[in-house]
């Protein structure tokens, strides 16, 4: 144990190192309030260590750990090809019916699970909100990210498909981070938005069953879009996960490219939802802690 | 600038109280904002300016108003108040937990606080990762708790369990752990609640002189506490909170000592506010006065308990039964005043009026005790309130010698005396 003098001079010393002070200046906010994107950056360490906790503690409980980020979508898939690519005879697009499920399960469940873990995330962190201060927004985005995890031990799965099959990938699977780039924007916009809203309204949680359900049928997983009349299509890619979809479809399994209005729209929503989420949420922050 | 580390004007808080909703339910909201229109158009069509800002002010608590004070950097600053009195309000509004309402706050420094033992920490994570998880909550980078990893962990003393989950700890270790984490934040500034009334003594006495350690070198705290002898020991001012207004500020015993007066002096509950009551409700019990039956300001160690209480009927109240039970807070049973053990009412009382009990030295160590409150009426429950009230037994010098056990290690003092036998 270290004794009394010595912590002593070494926090005199370490308190000497710090030379400026920081004014903070506490008021009622009024109106819009900034952003203020560079606070989240100085809380970058919080949020690697939100993520962190959220993997850990996810898997700390659980008997077989990491395999459920296999088992989940695996099982969809036999599921999926035995109803829909079995029974009810649903085209692929000329792939196999199981990989032509799995590619789209990947960044579908990777978007459920954020969409209803995120969203009652802060609720959740109840106690740690109440009684320190620091960015909420880190709160839901680390649920989010932490999904990511699962993300991947599920692609490599992916992977060793894609060699049953006998698939190579062409060039395009570079696209491939850009796609799961969208999935994770929209995931973000709809928790930032779900998670403050599931504060004030505690409907929002009864709701996500009910809503996930519906997104997934509005979702190309189960079924090509091609099967979407074209004169719809630009209609049906206000649903961003759309244009995920189709894209990791084409990028690695090279099915027909995703239709380019369609992929617009789903992008330009995409951010629409992430920066009206942000916004939205930035403005509920400052209450958070009385109305939880 | 200079030696200023908070500087706090015209803060105020606005709450809402009463039987709080769980949650808004949507639907509400939407139909409100439909009729939203209307109600603005027929509140300008009978002449009123806003017929939605009247309708609530009643629901709604000042928990803090009008509080204005600076603290010069290297201070310690006691607050003393009694529950709801908004001290801990205060804290969180400085610690940007939550906004207020109104006013205006300045703080020269980074700020950490301790509103409760172990922020952030996970049961299912060990202690090793706890004291990460709760050190990077709290405001420490993770280079600097790898550098004071090991001191933490001393400080603790346990070593032995740094890889055990902490849902293993007994909560002693629990504490502990979690006070070492937070002892060794380097803010300027640190805003402490209450958080010694956990621990066991020696514990305590740690985590004083540690505290007394960041006082001297020259960072600035605020610490919310009940113990007046922490106070009184750490502080060289306090400020003292009621109703959520500033009332007193100055030197610490000075405050201290206006505290322990206008506290149980006054201390008469308006139970008949109170809705969480069960029994058939033919009498009520509307007031209940607990203070020194010697006329002292504050209940000591060997004060008498004068307990009055006011009740209602609707009729004489024929056989009746008054019953006092007072708790330690864990909820163990310390004393039961019971008027039909001991006898002295007479057997119709007037349907209004007030009863009292006074008793013998209480002789029990300082610490809080809680008041259960329940009326019989010939033999049927009447009206029975937990948690009527609460009172701090305050320490008095019984053995003449200054040193007095304390409420962790026992409950009732003794008088004693020793002899040395066939001297």
């Amino acid at each position: 144990m270290i004794g009394v003098k010595g912590l002593l001079e070494r926090w005199v010393f370490n308190h000497r190192q710090d030379e400026s002070v920081p004014v903070f200046i506490i008021r009622p906010s009024k109106g819009l309030v900034a952003l203020n994107l560079r606070e989240l950056w100085q809380y970058r360490e919080l949020l690697y260590i939100l993520i962190w906790r959220d993997i850990k503690v996810r898997y700390k409980q659980t008997a077989i750990g990491a395999a459920w980020a296999v088992i989940q979508p695996f099982f969809a898939m036999v599921v999926f090809s035995l109803i829909f690519g079995r029974l009810a005879k649903i085209p692929s697009e000329g792939l196999p019916y199981p990989i032509f499920a799995y590619s789209a399960l990947l960044p579908w469940q990777f978007f459920a699970k954020a969409l209803t873990e995120a969203s009652t995330s802060l609720v959740v962190n109840e106690r740690v909100i109440t009684k320190v201060y620091f960015p909420r927004l880190l709160v839901p985005t680390a649920v989010v990210l932490a999904g990511l995890l699962d993300f991947g031990i599920a692609f490599l799965i992916l992977l060793g498909m894609m060699v049953f099959y006998g698939i190579t990938p062409s060039w395009f699977i570079l696209f491939v981070p850009l796609f799961l780039l969208l999935a994770i924007i929209t995931a973000l916009g709809v928790s930032f938005w779900l998670s403050a809203l599931d504060v004030e309204y505690r409907d929002v949680r009864y709701t996500l069953p009910f809503l996930t359900q519906l997104w997934f049928f509005a979702t190309p997983v189960v079924y090509p879009s091609t099967i979407v009349p074209p004169s719809w299509r630009a209609l049906y890619g206000l649903n961003p996960m759309v244009g995920v979809i189709e894209g990791f479809r084409w990028a690695l399994l090279g099915s027909a490219p995703p239709d380019p209005r369609m992929l617009l729209v789903s992008s330009l929503l995409a951010s629409l939802l992430f920066m009206s989420g942000l916004i939205y949420f930035r403005r509920m922050e400052r209450t958070l802690a009385d109305r939880i | 600038m200079g030696d200023i580390a908070i500087r706090v004007e015209h803060l105020s808080k606005l709450y809402r109280i009463g039987p709080r909703e769980p949650y808004k339910a949507l639907r509400d909201t939407l139909t409100a904002a439909m009729y939203a229109p209307f109600r603005a158009v027929s509140a300008f069509l009978s002449g009123r300016r806003s017929a939605v800002q009247n309708s609530p002010s009643n629901s709604y608590v000042w928990a803090l108003k009008d509080v204005s004070f600076e603290v010069k950097r290297g201070e310690v600053v006691g607050i003393i108040g009694r529950n709801g009195a908004g001290k801990t309000t205060l804290l969180k509004i400085l610690s940007r937990v939550t906004e207020p309402t109104e006013g205006y706050a300045e703080i020269h420094g980074r700020v950490g606080s301790l509103l409760e033992v172990g922020t952030g920490f996970h049961p299912e994570l060990t202690g090793r990762e706890n004291i990460y998880l709760s050190g990077i909550i709290l405001g420490m980078k993770k280079a600097e708790i790898d550098r004071k990893f090991d001191e933490i962990v001393a400080f603790a003393g346990i070593e032995k369990f740094l890889d055990t989950p902490v849902k293993y700890y007994s909560s002693g270790m629990y504490v502990r752990l979690a006070f070492a984490v937070a002892a060794h934040l380097e803010p300027e500034i640190l805003l402490v609640d209450e958080v010694l009334a956990v621990g066991d003594a020696a514990f305590q006495k740690k985590c004083l002189g540690k505290m007394g350690e960041v006082a001297r070198e020259g960072r600035t705290v605020l610490f919310v506490s009940h113990n007046m002898a922490a106070i009184s020991s750490l502080c060289e001012r306090a400020f003292m909170l009621d109703s959520g207004k500033l009332i007193r500020q100055g030197f610490a015993q000075g405050v201290i000592q206006y505290y322990l007066q206008s506290v149980t002096s006054t201390e008469v509950v308006p139970i008949d506010q109170r809705q969480d009551r069960t029994g058939d409700g033919r009498v009520r019990a509307v007031s209940l006065q607990i203070e020194s039956a010697d006329g002292d300001k504050v209940i000591r160690s060997t004060s008498c308990l004068k307990i009055t209480i006011g009740y209602r009927s609707n009729e004489p109240l024929r056989y009746p039964r008054f019953l006092v039970g007072i708790y330690d807070y864990t909820n163990r049973g310390i004393f039961l005043l019971d008027s039909d053990a001991v006898g002295g009412l007479p057997e119709v009382l007037p349907p209004e009026g007030s009863v009292t009990c006074v008793t013998d030295p209480i002789n029990l160590t300082p610490g809080r005790c809680y008041v259960n409150l329940a009326i019989f009426k010939g033999g049927v429950m009447a009206d029975y309130i937990q948690y009527a009230a609460w009172f701090d037994v305050e320490a008095e010098d019984v053995y003449g010698s200054g040193k007095l056990p304390e409420r962790d290690w026992v409950l009732c003092i003794l008088r004693h005396k020793w002899f040395l036998n066939g001297g």
